[in-house]
């Protein structure tokens, strides 16, 4: 067992003015996840810590915040790799709710936006569309998001620039404009090709670095990119 | 606050969202969820889903639908399990038409691949049966169904969790929600409801399930009359990773992966000669524990070896790129070099609130079904997986008999009213809510759920005997009267999770009681239901299910109904 100090950024809309540092001591091994001290904080110290979870695994993002000043899933961090102090924060960029929830409508009406869904008006086969799997895994990678945030939270401009759709859309609209069975390429290009679409990324590869399910997004946004500029439309 | 309508889906997994999809072709719907609906537990299934589409190599809905029954130890109700094999195949062309990516052949169709106690020709071999995503399916199931429901302006209510059912004169007539953003109550006034609210897996120590999973559903129907049907059998997954739970799917041995103790050597050969490694779970869970009492668990520790290790690097990399990232991140092992300690974990409720093959819940041993009232998914108990589910059948329970749910719903809906709300709709809710927050001194709840799921894992796990099964029922007693003394930190109205554990625990606390009670009275073995004392099976006795219902004085009363079969007489279980 060892000791590992946290140090939370707090907030209780109802009580707080203002955010502020409350540092929390737990006694665990250096295999335990940081979502599993946070836990142990809430069952044994304070139950008023608020944070959300779910699946434990990285696999639902539901609990992505800033762990050490970096965009993190909770429960994908081992307090070992972490160090003995650990800093907890909201998500940056998001509003926050309180303690360590943040405000995901937004993100989500982003997302919405991009027409995340696949787009296909001729009549349906009576199988399976064929997909070859080089067709398939041209767009393989992008249907790994778990729409966690963590990307967003990463990006400087989404954190800035509030009109921007930021990187989560941009790679859901990838998983469509790239399965061979979509018909809505044109629909989704006329929403992204847009200042505050993907021409709002700069390149800062923040979002590729953190992503937890390890999609690369920025190639992604850079392929969407491309295929506004060389293809007919 | 109330709300009014048509139709209300509890619960946003695979099941709910499918539901909600049918009833947003014709009616005006909303979707309920304690979670943001893309946190669900569906997205954490990993091998696959089964359907006989005969893809790789020979197969029939009839062969699937044989070692559906033989899997559930012969207690499934046959009726159901034909409709769900048959419609396994046309579900799966329809997930494809909306969008999800499966992993594909050569050709272009949908890949399959081997899974546990699934078989060609009744038992002869293993067949390739499981359609995939990589080992993501459940992950591109949940994501393809919310994107569906988007298309087709579905309305969630997120972070809203339901803590009543309003039933007046026999007829389900809506529900009653906590908001968790600002604590707010609302009642949702409905004319059908469709609780698709998952399983219960927290309520034991090691669980592959997500947090939220406390069978709040179960627990609210039964709070209300509804009988709980087979809750007795729970499985237990065998591939956790040791220590912590998480699942591996069954899917890597699919792909070849072998079970071995610590002389290396691959045990299964013994207990199962002809499906080895891809025996169903219940008997390789027992498989497992019975190596580790033998002295055969791997360092003196109560696991075994997954060894994928002989498996090409590339197969084990792009066909279960997950489990490889969690064995690297959560284990700091690499799975392509080095065996995966693991272990039996709480994985999946076999049983739930009746229904028929049409979602409708059932409220009596003679099936009479509950107007405007539905249940599909694992809440549900229509009762396809009998006494132990094969994998991949999860995801096509919550998909089939969602749909069915959903459709039926859609029917039901536009020709009924709305009728009248009971008085005071909410009543109940907001005293349960306030006593908790007014409380000013008392136990910690955390204690309470720690030992709850402790005797759970200790006594009512994959082994049970009389005497633990006494102790238990002794322990969730106890237990439930010092719920009654539990002390929120939290007594604000914003975001108050502090509250809803406690209200989760509430629940876990009601189910556990029936499970033991149901365990008691079940005096033989049967799928996942081992009694140590009673090793057989006693068909003559037990070939029936068990309904619990909750006695005013809050003891459980146990009845039970019988199993249909149509085709496949009961026949001993060997593989």
């Amino acid at each position: 067992m060892v000791e590992y100090r946290l140090r939370i950024r707090r907030f209780n809309p109802e009580r707080d003015q203002r955010p502020y540092w409350q540092q929390f001591t737990v006694r665990m091994e250096p295999t335990d996840r940081l979502l599993d001290a946070l836990q142990q904080v809430k069952d044994h110290q304070d139950g008023s810590l608020t944070f959300r979870r779910s699946c434990g695994h990285g696999v639902c993002g539901s609990d992505a915040m800033t762990v050490n000043g970096v965009s993190r899933l909770a429960c994908r961090v081992l307090l070992g790799e972490a160090g003995r102090d650990i800093r907890i924060e909201p998500l940056r960029g998001f509003r926050v709710i309180k303690d360590l929830v943040v405000d995901m409508e937004d993100f989500f009406r982003k997302y919405r936006a991009v027409k995340p869904y696949l787009i296909h008006n001729g009549p349906l086969p009576e199988k399976e569309h064929r997909q070859t799997p080089a067709q398939h895994a041209r767009f393989d990678e992008t249907t790994k998001c778990i729409l966690c945030g963590v990307c967003a939270a990463s990006c400087p401009i989404f954190r800035v620039n509030k009109q921007y759709l930021g990187p989560a859309a941009l790679v859901n609209a990838h998983r469509f404009l790239f399965d061979s069975r979509d018909e809505g390429t044109e629909e989704r290009l006329q929403i992204l090709n847009q200042r505050d679409g993907v021409w709002g990324c700069r390149t800062i590869l923040n979002c590729s670095e953190d992503c937890p399910r390890g999609i690369d997004v920025t190639q992604a946004i850079e392929e969407i990119k491309r295929l506004l500029l060389y293809s007919k439309l | 606050m109330t709300h009014q309508w048509d139709a209300v889906v509890v619960g946003a997994g695979g099941a709910g969202l499918w539901a909600a999809l049918e009833l947003s072709r014709r009616t005006r719907v909303a979707v309920l969820s304690k979670l943001y609906p893309t946190r669900s537990h569906t997205g954490s299934a990993q091998g696959g889903i089964g359907a006989a589409l005969g893809n790789m190599e020979e197969d029939h809905w009839e062969w699937h639908a044989f070692d559906t029954i033989k899997g559930g130890d012969y207690l499934c109700d046959q009726d159901a399990v034909e409709v769900m094999c048959q419609e396994a195949i046309e579900t799966v062309y329809e997930l494809e038409h909306l969008g999800l990516p499966f992993s594909r052949t050569e050709e272009g169709q949908i890949a399959q691949r081997p899974f546990g106690g699934h078989t060609r020709h009744f038992g002869q071999s293993p067949v390739r049966r499981s359609c995939y995503a990589a080992d993501r399916t459940g992950h591109m199931i949940l994501q393809t169904l919310y994107q569906q429901c988007i298309k087709h302006n579905v309305c969630f209510f997120s972070e809203y969790q339901v803590l009543d059912l309003l039933v007046v004169d026999g007829v389900c007539r809506g529900v009653v929600a906590y908001c968790l953003a600002d604590g707010s109550l609302h009642t949702f006034h409905a004319k059908a409801v469709v609780l698709a609210t998952g399983g219960f897996g927290r309520l034991y120590q090691v669980t592959s399930n997500s947090h939220p999973l406390t069978g709040d559903g179960m627990a609210i129907a039964y709070r209300r009359g509804i009988p709980l049907e087979d809750m007795e059998f729970f499985q237990f997954h065998p591939t956790g990773i040791y220590g912590l739970g998480i699942l591996i799917t069954e899917g890597a041995r699919g792909e070849g992966g072998i079970l071995r103790n610590r002389t290396g050597e691959r045990f299964m050969e013994r207990y199962a000669p002809t499906l080895k490694d891809l025996a169903p779970r219940d008997v390789i869970s027992r498989c497992i524990y019975h190596e580790v009492q033998e002295g055969r668990g791997i360092d003196g520790k109560d696991c075994v070896h997954l060894d994928l290790t002989h498996l090409p690097a590339e197969i084990i990399e792009t066909r279960l790129p997950d489990v490889v990232d969690f064995v690297r991140t959560f284990l700091a092992l690499d799975p392509v070099k080095q065996p995966i300690p693991v272990a039996p974990t709480a994985h999946y409720a076999m049983g739930g609130i009746p229904t028929d093959l049409h979602g409708r819940v059932l409220v009596d041993a003679h099936n009479t079904p509950l107007p405007g009232l539905y249940a599909a998914g694992e809440c549900a108990c229509v009762s396809v997986h009998g006494a132990n589910r094969l994998g991949t059948n999860s995801l096509v329970d919550i998909l089939v008999f969602g749909r069915r749910a959903g459709r039926h719903a859609a029917a039901y809906a536009p020709e009924s009213d709305f009728g009248r709300l009971p008085d005071d709709a909410d009543g109940e809710v907001r005293s349960r809510v306030e006593t908790l927050l007014r409380r000013t001194s008392g136990e910690r709840p955390a204690n309470l759920r720690t030992r709850l799921r402790d005797v759970m894992m200790e006594h009512v796990g994959v082994f049970r005997t009389a005497e633990g099964l006494r102790q238990a029922k002794e322990v969730v007693a106890e237990l439930t009267e010092r719920y009654s003394h539990v002390c929120l930190d939290d007594k604000g109205r914003a975001f108050n999770t502090n509250l809803l554990e406690v209200l989760e625990l509430g629940h876990l606390l009601d189910l556990a009681q029936v499970l033991v009670e149901c365990a008691q009275a079940r005096t033989e073995s049967r799928g996942a239901h081992y009694r140590a004392d009673f090793p057989e099976r006693d068909d003559h006795h037990w070939l029936r299910h068990t309904l619990a219902f909750r006695r005013c004085d809050g003891g459980v009363d146990l009845r039970y109904k019988p199993v249909t079969i149509t085709r496949f007489p009961p026949k001993e279980r060997t593989y």
